[in-house]
């Protein structure tokens, strides 16, 4: 039984750190360009960008996780594209989950990253374009090492948001062992089966994880900027 | 195509440039010489900045020129000087080496030449403003730019340090073959550094010319009350070790200089303001003032309702005094005249 136990705490939170880290790879990859050109732009549809990046934040997980349902679904646009391609479904797989994930925790990536770019001096740019660095070149050689604090915070929030994620995941994935059950779903789980013994411990850990993994990074930031 | 920056065979460097923005118009087309410090001299908002922006290519304007900024090879040297904070000193001013396709500058002499040989290790956020602009300013040469174009570039030191840091833009005058175009609203730097002159106002130029020509000019308003005055090259031919002064022969005589300088160095310029000097009919014996020269009325105009402004001339170096209009008149002060001029007081400005 408690061997059992063992593996139901671990198998969760390691579902958890796994998707985690996917989402937060993919949104570190995708969330830099949607953050430059929002940083850089004048355009008119700044605002409008700016709105959906931030929609997340607002939304309750259910509304984001229905319409993801939807999107997703076997009937979909996405998901139907998914079946034909891959042969099994979205929804309620791994897949889903990193979509899904992505989608939620966009605007925790994107913001820090976001401010990150506007505070950089707009002349500093400009030397590196009139010191013969084309805008790619001078985006990697600078902008980026420069913005390095905010991307340690995007990686960080994204990475924490999505650890912490339960509506979404439980509407988009449900609650299947080893593929969707996350840690989260897994507390619920032990509570509503009146299993405190394990939702304690379960939510210990979690608790732990998040405080280290916030510790880690406040003391990383801290080093960078008295350096 | 039009070229922005185009050295044409009489080594001159051809700008031209247009920009409309809500209630201010840029509107240039100016030759300018393919070596030396050629200085830009306007007000505030006289479109100075935006001037070098367009040649920069960092402003959208409307020549044909398409090129981005880092394909035209123009450096440029902001006021605030603009290092990249993560990488030490030696890797700022090797940025725009290590993309230039043909380096023809010196590493080695420019860090000399500059003074930054104990910096090198240093990070940005440990250097003082005077020695964070010279590193920009290395940065800037060791690309091998056509053209230089500096903004201002004292503007945000102090005294101490401009004081400081210009010793070493001496040097680039001295050593370096490439042309810059140095902005300043300071006619105490224009004339200290500068070989040529452009003066700029609303974004037009009103007038170029020649430095020791343009300072003569009497009908150029920016030149005018507390900026006139007139700038001379005289050559040190003998210290004074007990009074501190040093003579120097110029092309009407002598002027005598406070400090020491050396006739090996070559010859020095001297910056004498408008208001500094004063007009006698006979040559004055009893007087604190070192330097009388024997000079020609050349020209006279109004400068404001109390002052005129009268140039003289003496050898074939121009001279201007800033009287007032009622001892003008009193003296009859006229064209042709052989007067004295009683020089209070001497710049050498290099």
């Amino acid at each position: 039984m408690n061997e059992l136990t063992g593996m139901s705490i671990f198998a969760p939170l390691l579902l958890s750190v796994q998707l985690a880290l996917v989402t937060t790879v993919v949104l570190i990859l995708t969330g830099t360009p949607i953050a430059w050109w929002l940083s850089q732009t004048s355009s008119r549809f700044k605002p409008a960008a700016q709105a959906i990046v931030a929609m997340p934040i607002v939304l309750p997980p259910t509304v984001i996780g229905f319409y993801l349902l939807i999107l997703l679904g076997p009937n979909g646009a996405i998901g139907s594209w998914w079946v034909q391609m891959t042969g099994s479904a979205l929804t309620f797989s791994f897949s889903g989950l990193v979509i899904a994930s992505c989608v939620y925790s966009l605007p925790f990536a994107v913001q820090p990253l976001q401010s990150a770019f506007e505070s950089l001096p707009r002349q500093m740019l400009e030397f590196a374009w009139t010191q013969g660095a084309s805008k790619l070149d001078a985006f990697f050689a600078v902008a980026v090492p420069m913005s390095f604090r905010g991307f340690i915070g995007a990686a960080v929030l994204a990475f924490a948001h999505t650890l912490g994620e339960f509506g979404v995941v439980l509407m988009v994935g449900g609650n299947i062992p080893g593929e969707t059950r996350v840690i989260s779903i897994a507390i619920y789980d032990q509570v509503e089966t009146l299993n405190y013994g394990a939702a304690h411990q379960m939510s210990l850990l979690l608790l732990m994880f998040a405080f280290v993994v916030l510790f880690g990074m406040f003391v990383v930031n801290r080093r960078w900027s008295t350096r | 195509m039009t070229r922005m920056v185009s050295i044409t065979p009489d080594a001159t460097v051809s700008l031209k440039h247009a920009l409309r923005r809500s209630g201010f118009q840029l509107s240039v087309d100016v030759q300018i010489p393919a070596t030396g410090i050629t200085g830009l001299f306007g007000e505030s908002g006289s479109g100075k900045t935006s001037l070098l922006r367009c040649i920069a290519g960092l402003e959208e304007d409307m020549s044909h020129d398409t090129r981005r900024p880092h394909e035209r090879g123009i450096g440029y040297v902001f006021q605030e000087p603009q290092l990249f904070a993560h990488l030490d000193v030696r890797r700022n001013i090797e940025f725009g080496l290590r993309r230039s396709k043909v380096p023809k500058v010196d590493q080695q002499q420019v860090v000399e030449m500059l003074g930054l040989r104990d910096l090198l290790s240093r990070k940005p956020d440990g250097l003082s403003g005077g020695e964070a602009q010279r590193v920009a300013i290395a940065a800037v040469l060791l690309r091998s730019p056509q053209l230089v174009l500096m903004d201002e570039p004292l503007a945000s030191l102090d005294q101490r340090r401009k004081d400081e840091l210009l010793p070493y833009l001496d040097r680039l005058h001295d050593e370096l073959s490439v042309p810059m175009i140095y902005v300043s609203h300071s006619i105490d730097e224009v004339s200290r550094l500068c070989d040529y002159l452009l003066l700029i106002d609303s974004g037009k130029i009103v007038a170029s010319g020649e430095l020791h020509e343009m300072l003569s000019r009497l009908d150029l308003p920016m030149l005018s009350g507390s900026n006139a005055g007139s700038v001379i090259d005289a050559k040190p031919w003998r210290y004074d070790r007990d009074f501190d002064l040093t003579r120097c022969n110029f092309s009407g005589g002598e002027l005598i200089v406070p400090g020491r300088y050396d006739s090996v160095a070559g010859s020095v310029r001297l910056r004498i303001a408008a208001k500094d000097v004063s007009i006698c009919l006979s040559r004055p014996d009893d007087t604190t003032i070192l330097n009388v020269i024997a000079a020609e009325i050349d020209d006279l105009q109004s400068s404001g309702p109390s002052s005129v402004l009268v140039r003289l001339v003496s050898g074939t170096d121009y001279l201007l005094a800033l009287v007032t209009r009622r001892s003008a008149s009193r003296l009859d002060l006229k064209k042709g005249d052989q007067v004295f001029a009683q020089v209070k007081s001497v710049t050498v400005r290099r």
